[in-house]
């Protein structure tokens, strides 16, 4: 059977290796983008609207982990978990958990910093009217904060995106283990090599679709925060 | 187009094609080399240093080929044979090593070093094995259900480890019984990391050692013979310096170097020759 066919047969029969592979990449992929979510989007807004001294070196170091390779989050917590590194004791290395933990440190500085940009871009304006009008601090900012929200749920979505599509830190923090910590990536990797072109074409086209998901979402969500915008059109009142 | 001078678009652009025509000339062999003898290898060969160390000698005998290595375990070599991805395999899995020249797919089949492999684990053997046979050790580990990684690729060592727990009599099928997928240094990191047993060969065990939280446990049994043989691939893109690698391999002063491989790193030789070679079917 051509590895095409042999890949749809896969996809529509729910095959249980494949079915499992990615509903186990969805769960940690899932984890993390939610646990780097609630820790990276008040940080962004915090740094945004706070004004302290090393404000700047901050928003420098959010941006450089935008630029983090994949790999190299995945060598570095692979040298903290190990048995001869200094978290060694938890015995984490090889398990999904650990490889949450990569995915966190891959996601969250990307989600932070694109949180302290959209926040950043929103006037000023929204957050003084609401305090003139006796909104408490806190509930000032979650108004700011909601203007940039399509901008934050894009980031999310991007964010998504990169993580469950990435395979060297996956492979070096998970180790790839059948059941355990297999995921599309890295069986994609196992099984180009050993030659079942059909299982890693009906992986591919899962993380595809998936890929193409994200990106349509990215799509939407620009359109209807262009809509939003306080830009076009006139002020509208806070009514909520 | 609007002329701007020394930053006009079609100067950048003749730029771009030369640096990108440069680079991919800087990609291809170098000066002097026209042909590439693709060899597919088991891990353990690879691993230990002993291709990195006999290859230099080869291409210094017979200028104008460089010798690419893909260590990427047994299964996977003789599939890169079978669709003519390289022209050598170095493997030692024998049953699919006969059923791969049965097939039409390699020729002259020649068996030339053995090592053993070894049941190696944490010091504090939950399952008790040290000092039993490999089956009986295996049976044990499947009773326990203690922690047992496996390389799950279909290499050479993942096939004699199959063969053992069919003479056992027992399905590797408890939740302890972790497959990796990957060559034999990862399972053995991954296995020290996590005290499991695994079975692997000799070599890539002693070349670890260091790394390793791992003792071997259970050793010497018929069943843990291990012999590496050459096979010429028949779909080959380069048949000629793939029988002169083979015919080199077999020469005594590279079974002596061979034989030699290890001792002052670790103390021991790795590989043994055969002696005398032996040509198979």
């Amino acid at each position: 059977m051509n590895p095409f066919a042999e890949a749809w047969r896969l996809l529509t029969s729910g095959d249980l290796y494949v079915r499992e592979v990615v509903l186990r990449s969805l769960a940690i992929s899932g984890s993390a983008l939610a646990l780097a979510t609630v820790i990276a989007v008040p940080i962004g807004v915090a740094v945004a609207l706070g004004r302290f001294r090393l404000r700047l070196p901050v928003i420098v170091l959010l941006n450089t982990g935008l630029a983090l390779p994949p790999v190299v989050v995945g060598l570095a917590v692979y040298l903290l978990l190990s048995r001869s590194g200094p978290l060694g004791a938890l015995q984490l290395l090889y398990s999904p958990a650990a490889m949450v933990a990569a995915q966190v440190v891959l996601a969250g500085p990307y989600i932070a910093a694109v949180t302290l940009a959209a926040v950043d871009a929103v006037p000023s304006d929204v957050r003084l009217q609401a305090r003139g009008l006796g909104a408490t601090r806190l509930r000032a900012v979650a108004l700011h904060v909601r203007e940039a929200r399509w901008s934050l749920v894009a980031a999310v979505a991007a964010g998504f995106g990169a993580i469950v599509s990435e395979v060297g830190a996956a492979m070096i923090v998970g180790g790839n283990i059948l059941g355990r910590t297999r995921v599309m990536t890295t069986t994609i990797v196992l099984e180009t090599r050993r030659g079942n072109f059909g299982v890693a074409i009906a992986l591919g086209t899962v993380l595809l679709v998936l890929a193409l998901a994200v990106n349509l979402t990215l799509l939407a969500l620009a359109g209807w925060g262009r809509r939003d915008s306080p830009r076009r059109g006139s002020r509208r009142p806070i009514t909520s | 187009m609007a002329e701007r001078g020394a930053r006009s678009p079609t100067l950048v652009f003749a730029l771009v094609l030369a640096l990108a025509g440069v680079s991919m000339g800087a990609c291809g062999p170098g000066a002097g080399i026209d042909r590439t003898l693709r060899i597919g290898s088991t891990t353990s060969m690879y691993d230990t240093g002993l291709l990195d160390a006999l290859v230099p000698d080869f291409e210094a005998e017979r200028p104008g080929v460089q010798v690419e290595v893909f260590a990427v375990g047994s299964g996977e070599a003789l599939a890169l044979g079978r669709r003519g991805d390289v022209d050598l395999v170095l493997v030692h899995s024998p049953t699919a090593e006969e059923r791969f020249v049965a097939e039409g797919h390699g020729r002259d089949r020649r068996t030339f070093a053995r090592n053993d492999f070894v049941l190696a684990g944490p010091a504090s053997d939950p399952a008790d094995v040290r000092g039993l046979g490999i089956v009986e050790a295996f049976r044990r580990i499947a009773e326990t259900g203690a922690r047992f990684v496996s390389r799950g690729d279909d290499s050479g060592t993942h096939v004699r480890e199959r063969g053992i727990w069919e003479a056992a009599q027992r399905a590797p099928e408890w939740s302890g019984y972790e497959e990796v997928g990957q060559g034999m240094s990862a399972a053995l990191l991954i296995a020290s990391e996590r005290d499991a047993y695994v079975l692997t060969d000799r070599a890539t065990l002693v070349s670890l050692a260091g790394d390793l939280t791992l003792v071997p446990l259970v050793e010497d049994d018929p069943m843990l013979e291990n012999l590496y043989s050459v096979i010429e691939v028949v779909d080959a893109a380069n048949p000629e310096d793939a029988r002169a690698f083979a015919e080199w391999l077999l020469t005594p002063e590279t079974l002596e170097r061979l034989g030699r491989f290890g001792v002052e790193r670790f103390g021991a030789p790795l590989f043994r020759p055969v002696e005398p070679p032996s040509t198979g079917p």
